[in-house]
């Protein structure tokens, strides 16, 4: 028999507090799971804008280089200043003012400091102005979008190292030889043999996973594939072997090569790329122009890139290049202009947001009048003047699950009907804004409902007591009173819908459209499908004006949701 | 035998003064009604004796409140332990969404108080027949506990708080959801525990504070204004005010 | 043309408002509370008739591919008719009414017509492909293969290579893997705010919240691609574990991340609508907070909790931008989540954007979007009905 007056006292017995100590700390857990999983929330937030806001840094700014470029008038028929071939003009230019650069792969490197886009802002310029046929004029050519990343440090820097010795030149046409009275290179070497033995190891690694495999296929009895396996490593280690023996070599002679930093010499103003180096000496190509025979360098420095060719787009060439333009002041920055007013590009340093914003427009303006116009009267239609019956019933069963239908589905309806069956433009604002209308309707109607629905009897029994009909209470009196709730819930559908990809790509709004849309019956794209576009773009430029583009989408987006609770906050009316 | 005791109890909820200076003796075994008109405080003093007011941010309390000689809001004392010897029965019945027996057994699990499943079935059964519902409810004690009737609702809440084993025993008006019979059936319910346990009632009916308690107490605008013997009180007021709410000229 | 003719219908129709409020004036004989309706409602009458007939016929004339004026030809009709007999006792007002009623009711049926617009042209296109492939749904949907566009046969489709086996794995991989993240984040952070977090905290942390529900799709895609798939592969990299830069996990991690929002606020709101009296009920027998939730409120808020947890679910299926931007294409069949798996979405955006003639990629393309539909249907569907349930108990 349990008697309750004794189980009472165990509430005061010592075990009951040891289990209240459990019990408290239990909740404690709790709590702090909560405060855990809140906390990760906030930082996933948190990492995410960060590595976006961090990586759009880069398109903010766009460098130019200032050249002077003559307008020969042989070449430039002043009266059709369209037809002149700008792009040779500044490629005869830069051949000009960098003789020394030779070779197939150099020149080409030489004409991509400046963007493909420079030549036609030339000729756009030179049209408006056809008086300077003839002339000289500064001009700042755009850089390219390499050059526009090297001067943002993105490739790394090249940077000075201190040497003691003087340094004898013996130059023979086209070949160069050097040595300095000190071991001035030999702390390089060590670079160079760090290298070396690192792409060793990378060869050692590839061995062991092909060893590795050779296991699998032998014991799997598949012994012609374990033989090739085989050769695969054997050949791998004669390569890491070779390497090291490369490397171990005391006082060698060390070839750079796209693997290793590169090291330059720089004589006043000319630059010389080391090819070979040991300790005190080594040999290198002219990039400039210096006396023939041999003599005494008094004016010298030594320098060092860092990043391996392999791991830069932009080659020493390209690197000496930059650097001589920058020592002459001829590289200016600004804010990134076409970024902000050009459209779609290839080419990273013209590509721009402008007609992606310009097609969002449209494209949102559209989904506005077909959503609101038609969300409105439906929600006032099922909340004043529907009866309660199968039909009311269907159509609320309906919204709620339009709401939860997956967004690429409406694309492909907009695909089959509006494309297919009625035979509307593809990649169109039009039929963009009609599909993104028909997934926020849901959201409208049932805002819409909600705000209606908060407007008191009472205001309709007062005005119907007057004599007004049922649609006089509903225009005159319900709609403007809930009209702040339902503005409200239609800035939040249209956030959604700015946002919104997927159903877009369906009905072709990914193509590549470079003009500026005039009206929603124009190709365009919009802004959410040009980040995804250009996310996929494999030049690295790209990725900085993927994250700004993201940016200026996700300002829109707290715009307006900000208007959406301050409208809520202001208007807020409690009945 | 002083089984609570409160000594110049002050109660804030923010800037509003509820409950002024406030000191009341209440009995072991004893039946104590608080009455008073609606918004007087004496809801908002029951709650302070088992501490319900904590789950309330903006709620201030000031004042001694004794529980064997005992200050129930020291610093050692934890208000979760404090609600399992001061039990509460609320004004709409408010079963969980489980089985009957789930209701009832849910104290005593939390609080550890049984060890092996049949002694938790005898303090179920113990519990549900002290508030005398069990011959209701035996046949069906897995079924929902928000199945019952309004008055059958009441009555396993109060099982619940039984089945917890606390020494006081609190009801904020427990009869005014229902309707006469179970009313009736509360009251006899109220007067048979009154031997086991001190039990504390609010009510703003007059004749239920009559018929069921020993000690009446009388609230006017937060004040105390009379406490005694209930039939002392309903026969011979010492308080005008109380005078004018029992013979009915407000409330 | 139809633009100008549209334009036209439109001045014809203010036209017969201006004659018809005029000849109510006229009819009036001055005393205008002679009439039973307002001039107004007159000259509302006659434009709405005209404009509205005016459209109809303009839209059938663009089906039928008939000359638009003759739509014009009828707005004049419709606007004489409608002024003819206009009397002092024309019910002007309650006739205007019962056509802006019935304009409401339309907009209110373009719903329906939205949705009958989905079935219709899913199931047209899924109906000719499970023609095209001999009507063999079950290797549509067992079959362990999935390549439609490869071994095309003069525009052709393989019935063994339609299965769907592999999408669904994929998907049910990145959507389990994303509830394994946002279910419990979302239901503790739900938990938290509802019972432990002061008003100021809740303040400031349902802005959070709102925000990360704001982020468009296609930034968690570029999150995932760029941020955290990197992550993984070097992280993985760094315990000697190969992860395929389009794994699974990143993209289900990333829209973990995507619909924990969503998943909080829902079950915040169920939590909180769970009555007080409950808790108050549970602490009055000495019950701690964490106790009261565990045992009282979560059991009581099940119903509503699993609903949104579906809501999830269906979310997750459904999301496309992050797994095409984040996910693999090829389909392979794997239960391993460092490896590239593929999802219907990706599938369907890989169908309709690649080379392959459309009216051949359409067929699997709008297949799979019908599987889709129903999956997310059906999530809905069951999510509502514990919903229906939980209000049952409560309300």
């Amino acid at each position: 028999m349990i008697d309750m007056t004794e189980l009472s006292k165990k509430h005061r017995s010592p075990q009951a507090a040891a289990r209240l100590h459990k019990r408290n700390a239990a909740q404690k857990r709790l709590k702090y799971y909560g405060i855990l999983a809140i906390s990760l929330s906030g930082l996933a937030l948190a990492i995410l804008l960060w590595s976006v806001l961090g990586k759009s840094a880069g398109a903010l700014t766009e460098y130019q280089i200032q050249m002077e470029i003559t307008l020969d008038a042989e070449l430039i028929d002043r009266d059709n200043i369209e037809r002149a071939d700008f792009s040779q003009l500044s490629k005869d230019m830069l051949s000009n003012r960098f003789p020394f650069v030779n070779g197939r792969t150099e020149r080409r490197g030489l004409f991509d400091i400046i963007s493909s886009g420079a030549a036609y802002e030339l000729r756009d310029l030179v049209a408006k102005n056809p008086n300077w046929v003839g002339q000289t004029i500064p001009f700042d050519f755009l850089a390219s979008d390499i050059a526009d990343l090297y001067f943002k440090g993105a490739y790394g820097q090249i940077e000075p190292i201190t040497h003691r010795g003087a340094l004898t030149i013996q130059r023979d046409g086209e070949s160069l030889a050097f040595s300095s009275s000190d071991a001035d290179f030999a702390p390089l070497l060590g670079n160079v043999r760090a290298r070396l033995l690192a792409r060793a190891n990378d060869h050692r690694i590839e061995a062991a996973l092909q060893e590795n495999g050779r296991r699998v296929f032998n014991e799997r009895g598949d012994f012609v594939e374990a033989a090739k396996r085989k050769n695969n490593r054997d050949f791998e280690l004669a390569q890491a072997e070779a390497l090291e023996a490369l490397a171990a070599q005391p006082d060698g002679v060390f070839e750079l090569d796209q693997f290793t930093a590169s090291i330059f010499l720089k004589l006043g103003q000319v630059w010389v790329r080391v090819e070979t180096i040991s300790s005190n000496a080594g040999t290198g190509k002219i990039l400039g122009d210096i006396a023939n025979g041999v003599w005494e360098a008094s004016d010298w420095q030594l320098l060092i890139y860092n990043s391996p060719p392999i791991t830069r787009k932009v080659s020493d060439v390209q690197a000496i290049l930059l650097e001589t333009l920058r020592e002459q002041g001829k590289v200016s920055s600004g804010i990134n202009r076409h970024f902000f007013t050009s459209g779609d590009s290839r080419e990273p340093e013209l590509a721009g947001i402008w007609g992606a914003a310009v097609g969002s427009f449209w494209t949102m303006l559209v989904t506005i009048i077909f959503a609101f116009f038609i969300g409105v009267p439906a929600a006032i239609y099922l909340e004043e003047f529907a009866r309660d019956n199968k039909f009311t019933r269907l159509v609320e069963i309906n919204i709620n699950n339009l709401a939860a239908v997956p967004s690429i589905v409406f694309g492909l309806l907009g695909l089959s009907v509006f494309i297919g069956f009625m035979g509307m433009q593809r990649s169109s604002p039009i039929v963009g804004g009609m599909v993104l209308g028909i997934m926020t309707l849901p959201v409208i109607i049932i805002a819409a409902r909600a705000a209606i629905k908060a407007v008191p009897p009472s205001i309709r029994d007062g005005a119907l007591a007057l004599g007004a009909s049922d649609l006089q209470v509903s225009m005159h009196h319900v709609l403007p009173l809930s009209m702040p709730g339902i503005l409200t819930g239609t800035i939040l559908g249209m956030a959604r819908a700015l946002g919104e990809t997927a159903p877009l790509i369906m009905i072709g709004m990914v193509a590549f459209i470079v003009d500026i849309p005039d009206g929603p019956t124009n190709n365009a794209t919009v802004l959410p499908v040009q980040i995804f576009r250009w996310a996929d773009f494999p030049e690295r430029a790209f990725e900085a004006r993927t994250a700004a583009a993201i940016m200026v989408l996700l300002a829109f987006l707290f715009t307006m949701n900000l208007t959406a609770i301050l409208l809520r906050k202001r208007f807020e009316r409690r009945w | 035998m002083n089984k609570m005791t409160t000594k110049n109890v002050d109660v804030f909820y923010g800037k509003n003064h509820a409950i002024k200076d406030v000191s009341i003796d209440i009995l072991d075994k004893t039946v104590t009604a608080f009455i008073g008109p609606s918004g007087c405080g004496k809801s908002t003093f029951l709650r302070c004796l088992n501490r319900m007011n904590d789950t309330i941010s903006i709620c201030r309390i000031t004042g001694d409140l004794l529980m064997d000689g005992e200050d129930i809001y020291a610093k050692s004392v934890d208000p979760v332990q404090l609600r399992a010897r001061v039990g509460m029965v609320f004004q709409k019945p408010n079963p969980f969404p489980k089985s009957i027996y789930d209701n009832v057994a849910y104290g005593p699990k939390i609080h550890g108080l049984v060890d092996s499943k049949s002694d938790l079935d005898e303090v179920v059964e113990k519990s549900l027949k002290r508030a005398a519902i069990w011959g209701e409810v035996k046949d069906r004690l897995n079924e929902s506990g928000t199945s019952l009737s309004g008055g059958q609702q009441q009555r396993l809440c109060i099982a619940r708080a039984i089945a917890t084993a606390p020494e006081v025993l609190l009801m904020d008006e427990p009869a005014s959801a229902l309707d006469p019979i179970a009313t009736a059936q509360i009251e006899e319910l109220i007067d048979e525990l009154r031997h086991s346990y001190s039990v504390v009632i609010v009510t703003h009916s007059m004749q239920q504070a009559a018929r069921v308690s020993q000690k009446t107490a009388f609230f006017h605008m937060g004040d105390m204004v009379e406490y005694g013997d209930t039939s002392a009180i309903f026969t011979n007021p010492v308080d005008q005010r109380t005078q004018d709410y029992i013979t009915g000229r407000f409330g | 043309m139809s633009g100008f003719v549209l334009v036209l219908i439109f001045l014809v129709a203010v036209g017969f408002f201006f004659l018809s409020r005029q000849k109510a004036l006229l009819a009036s004989d001055g005393v205008l509370a002679s009439l039973h309706s307002r001039p107004d409602y007159h000259g509302l009458y006659s434009f709405l008739l005209s404009m509205l007939s005016g459209l109809v016929t303009f839209i059938i004339c663009t089906i039928l591919a008939l000359n638009p004026l003759l739509s014009l030809l009828i707005a004049v009709i419709a606007g004489l008719v409608s002024g003819l007999n206009i009397t002092a006792n024309t019910r002007a007002r309650n006739k205007s009414e019962k056509i802006v009623t019935g304009i409401l009711f339309g907009c209110a049926g373009v719903a329906v017509l939205t949705t009958i617009g989905i079935v219709l042209s899913l199931v047209f296109e899924t109906f000719n492909f499970f023609d095209s492939i001999g009507w063999r749904v079950d290797k549509f949907l067992f079959g362990p293969r999935w390549s439609p566009l490869s071994g095309l046969q003069d525009g052709v489709i393989d019935p063994d290579r339609v299965g769907i086996m592999p999408l669904l794995l994929g998907t049910a991989m990145i959507t389990g893997i994303a509830m394994l993240i946002a279910t419990p984040i979302g239901l503790f952070a739900a938990i938290y705010l509802s019972e432990f977090a002061s008003l100021r905290l809740r303040g400031w942390i349902k802005p959070m919240m709102e925000v990360l529900a704001g982020i468009p799709t296609v930034v968690y895609g570029f999150f995932a691609a760029i941020t955290v798939a990197p992550l993984l592969r070097e992280t993985g990299g760094l315990f000697g574990v190969n992860v395929a830069s389009e794994s699974a996990l990143a993209a289900g991690i990333v829209i973990g991340i995507m619909i924990i929002p969503s998943i909080s606020s829902l079950a915040d709101d169920v939590i909180n609508s769970v009555p007080q009296s409950l808790r108050d009920g549970s602490y009055a027998l000495g019950a701690t907070q964490a106790e009261t939730v565990r045992q009282v409120v979560l059991p009581a808020a099940l119903p509503g909790i699993f609903s949104a947890l579906l809501l999830g679910v269906s979310r997750a299926v459904g999301e496309t931008m992050v797994v095409v931007m984040a996910a693999g294409q090829g389909a392979n069949l794997t239960i391993n989540p460092l490896e590239a798996v593929t999802t219907v979405t990706v599938q369907i955006v890989m169908l309709i954007t690649g080379d392959t003639d459309a009216s051949t990629a359409a067929g699997p393309a709008f297949s799979l979007a019908f599987t889709l539909f129903c999956l997310t249907l059906f999530l809905n569907i069951l999510a509502m009905r514990f919903v229906r349930k939980y209000r049952e108990v409560y309300e």
